[in-house]
């Protein structure tokens, strides 16, 4: 059973949201938020001056779903997502947010294709993703191209919904993505978001979810592989503000090459008024070569012990030898070994995804990686 | 042409530590031939697993001098798979773990990467469950991860399975005996007898216990003390170990 650690009444570690860009001060790296992230190569994406672009979605055919576009202050926009940094700010007034209104229980998977295409004009974008009460969805944001983009996705899961979304992010390099994800959740409902970050050189995701009401049950599940140059960062905050709740997050990266970056942080706020909630939230990342930097910090902020559960981990191993050693004292060779290491590293968040799709691409990005990785080498 | 027959001649390895090179075989002499099972018995620390390994190839020991022919072929300066490709087979004495990955999937990998071709899918399920089921472990033992999570006797067990399936020219078994159980000693030693049995595969048994070469009869018994055989027999030799340990050979030493 956990103990209160702080009687604080607000996170110290997540900052207050607000709509106005000039409430978030231009980063200069110092703050809290933005220490790990290389801000200086990031100067004119917080520019609220800088005239900016739309990459519109290409929506797989589906029916039950419904599309449209809100305007600043046209709800549902807003109702669950106040930006907590000057890049979301930005994309939270874009003049137009695209809306998918889900209102039944959809089967197939909603597939929002994301494509970029330059670097010279600067993008961004608010979606909002609404799944009425008693529906169910997947959608999955698929992002590639070049581009420097800043998305938010706004998802207000409704009483007893079930959805998923996933993002993948497949950027080709140079491109830069900021983002908010923000997900309201409804009692009773179910929500997963996977984040599958493999390319761009610069990919920073704030995924927050908060509840709406008593009960509800988060998953944010995300995996990652960065490599030379890249910097993936994911920022998590869970905010359990009412009893009840259940957050489970887990994510999983591997590195290889010099100067690849991963920054996980992984925030969870218990209120006092949040008892009975469960939490668990845990981070894993396999160093595959030197030169690689992984930040993990889990940071659990306790405000009532009346509840069931509460618990974080993050570990950083290295590429184990021994492993190594004994698969191919069995005849495997080299790089195939390495192959089976990672897609078992992998393999416990796949499993859980159970999305084969995502599953295939992200196993299929990794082995032409590993494969390229291993022809540089030698 | 060549003898067929794992030949270890002049063997001298050390281990790469922190501090440097430490040698730990200083001068290793041993010949396996097809069909014979030869144990090797030796005190703690006496560098036994290290004989194991550098045979194997694993990269924390370096031969310093000396060979190791299977078969006419020289196994120092191959890689490790290229060494099991050669027919080399090595039981760890502590098996690794490897999350995620099935032991059905590694043992096909194995198999495919020794034939150099994939084994027929058809009948490639009865065959690991049969060899699972012949060392009484359960077909769920299949889809579970290697080693994850299994007692020390599976895992001993497990080592053997892989040995039923593939099938190596030679083997060495470093304590495979060691942390079983009676009844699981004898399931395992049958197995090691099916692998001897087929008559034309060499053995080297590394144990500490004569309870083993009860089921297991080996033809030749290696007594092995400060990085060298010291002495051999046959059978017997074991037998007299069990009486008077191994306090003759170290007392012998300045
Ligand atoms: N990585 C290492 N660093 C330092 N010393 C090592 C290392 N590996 C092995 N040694 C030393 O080499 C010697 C031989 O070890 P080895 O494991 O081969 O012995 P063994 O005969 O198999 O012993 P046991 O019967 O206990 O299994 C020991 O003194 C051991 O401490
Ligand atoms: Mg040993």
């Amino acid at each position: 059973m956990a103990t209160p650690t702080t009687n604080m009444s607000v996170s110290h570690l997540h900052p207050t949201g607000s709509l106005a860009i000039a409430d978030h001060r231009l980063p200069s790296g110092k703050e809290e938020v933005w220490r790990f992230t290389p801000v200086m190569d990031l100067i004119d994406m917080f520019d609220p001056n800088t005239e900016r672009g739309h990459l519109a979605p290409a929506v797989g055919g589906q029916s039950g779903i419904t599309l449209g576009r809100l305007a600043v202050g046209q709800g549902p926009r807003g109702d669950a997502l106040l930006p907590v940094d000057r890049a979301a700010a930005i994309a939270a007034q874009v003049d137009s947010a695209d809306y998918l209104l889900i209102d039944q229980a959809v089967a197939a998977p909603i597939q929002l294709d994301i494509t970029g295409h330059g670097i010279d004009q600067p993008t961004a974008d608010h979606l909002v993703i609404e799944a009425k009460p008693y529906s169910s969805a997947t959608v999955v944001l698929h992002y590639r191209g070049h581009a420097r983009h800043i998305g938010n996705v706004e998802v207000i899961v409704g009483e007893s919904a079930q959805l998923t979304v996933v993002s993948i992010q497949e950027w080709d390099r140079p491109a830069v993505h900021l983002g908010q994800h923000e997900a309201l959740i409804g009692p009773g409902s179910n929500y997963r978001h996977i984040t599958v970050s493999l390319g761009g050189d610069l990919v920073r995701l704030t995924n927050n979810v908060s509840y709406a009401g008593v009960g509800g049950e988060a998953q944010m599940l995300g995996v990652y592989f960065a490599q030379a140059g890249q910097h993936l960062e994911h920022r998590l905050f869970v905010d359990h503000n009412h009893p009840r709740g259940v957050s489970h997050v887990d994510y999983r990266g591997a590195l290889q090459d010099r100067n690849s970056r991963s920054v996980w942080v992984g925030d969870v706020l218990i209120r006092p008024e949040a008892v009975g909630i469960e939490t668990y939230e845990a981070n894993k990342n396999l160093v595959l070569t030197d030169g690689c930097r992984v930040h993990a910090v889990p940071n659990l902020e306790i405000e009532t012990g009346d509840i069931i559960g509460a618990g974080h981990s993050a570990s950083t191993g290295r590429f184990d030898e021994e492993q190594l050693f004994y698969l191919m004292s069995r005849g495997i060779s080299e790089a195939e070994a390495r192959r089976l290491v990672v897609h078992g590293f992998f393999a416990a968040i796949l499993n859980r995804i159970s999305l084969p799709d995502v599953a295939e691409t992200l196993m299929n990005r990794i082995d032409q990686e590993l494969a390229f990785d291993k022809e540089i080498q030698s | 042409m060549t003898e067929r027959c794992l030949e270890i001649r002049d063997l001298h390895v050390s281990v790469n530590t922190e501090t440097g090179h430490k040698p730990i075989l200083k001068g290793v002499d041993l010949t396996i031939r097809p069909g014979e099972v030869h144990a090797i018995m030796g005190p703690n620390g006496s560098g036994k697993s290290t004989l194991a390994y550098s045979i194997a190839g694993h990269p924390k020991y370096t031969i310093t001098s000396g060979s190791v022919k299977l078969d006419g072929v020289e196994l120092v300066g191959l890689s490790v798979d290229q060494r099991a490709k050669a027919g080399l087979f090595l039981a760890m004495q502590y098996p690794v773990e490897v999350s995620g990955v099935s032991v059905a999937n590694f043992l096909r990998t194995a198999k495919t990467a020794l034939d150099g071709q994939a084994p027929p899918l058809r009948g490639w399920a009865s065959t690991v469950n049969d060899s699972l089921a012949k060392m009484q472990l359960d077909e769920e033992f299949a889809a579970r991860s290697v080693n994850e999570g299994f007692s020390g006797g599976e895992k001993k067990r497990n080592e053997i399975v892989q040995l039923d399936v593939l099938n190596p020219k030679y083997a060495v078994l470093d304590e495979t005996d060691s942390g079983l159980d009676i009844d699981a000693l004898r399931v395992v030693s049958e197995g090691i007898n099916r692998y001897t049995d087929q008559g034309d595969r060499g053995l080297l048994l590394i144990t500490h216990y004569t309870r083993i070469l009860r089921y297991v009869k080996p033809d030749f018994v290696h007594v092995f003390v400060d990085g060298r055989v010291v002495e051999a027999g046959g059978p017997e030799l074991a037998e007299s170990l069990e009486e008077t340990g191994y306090e003759r050979w170290l007392t012998a030493r300045p």
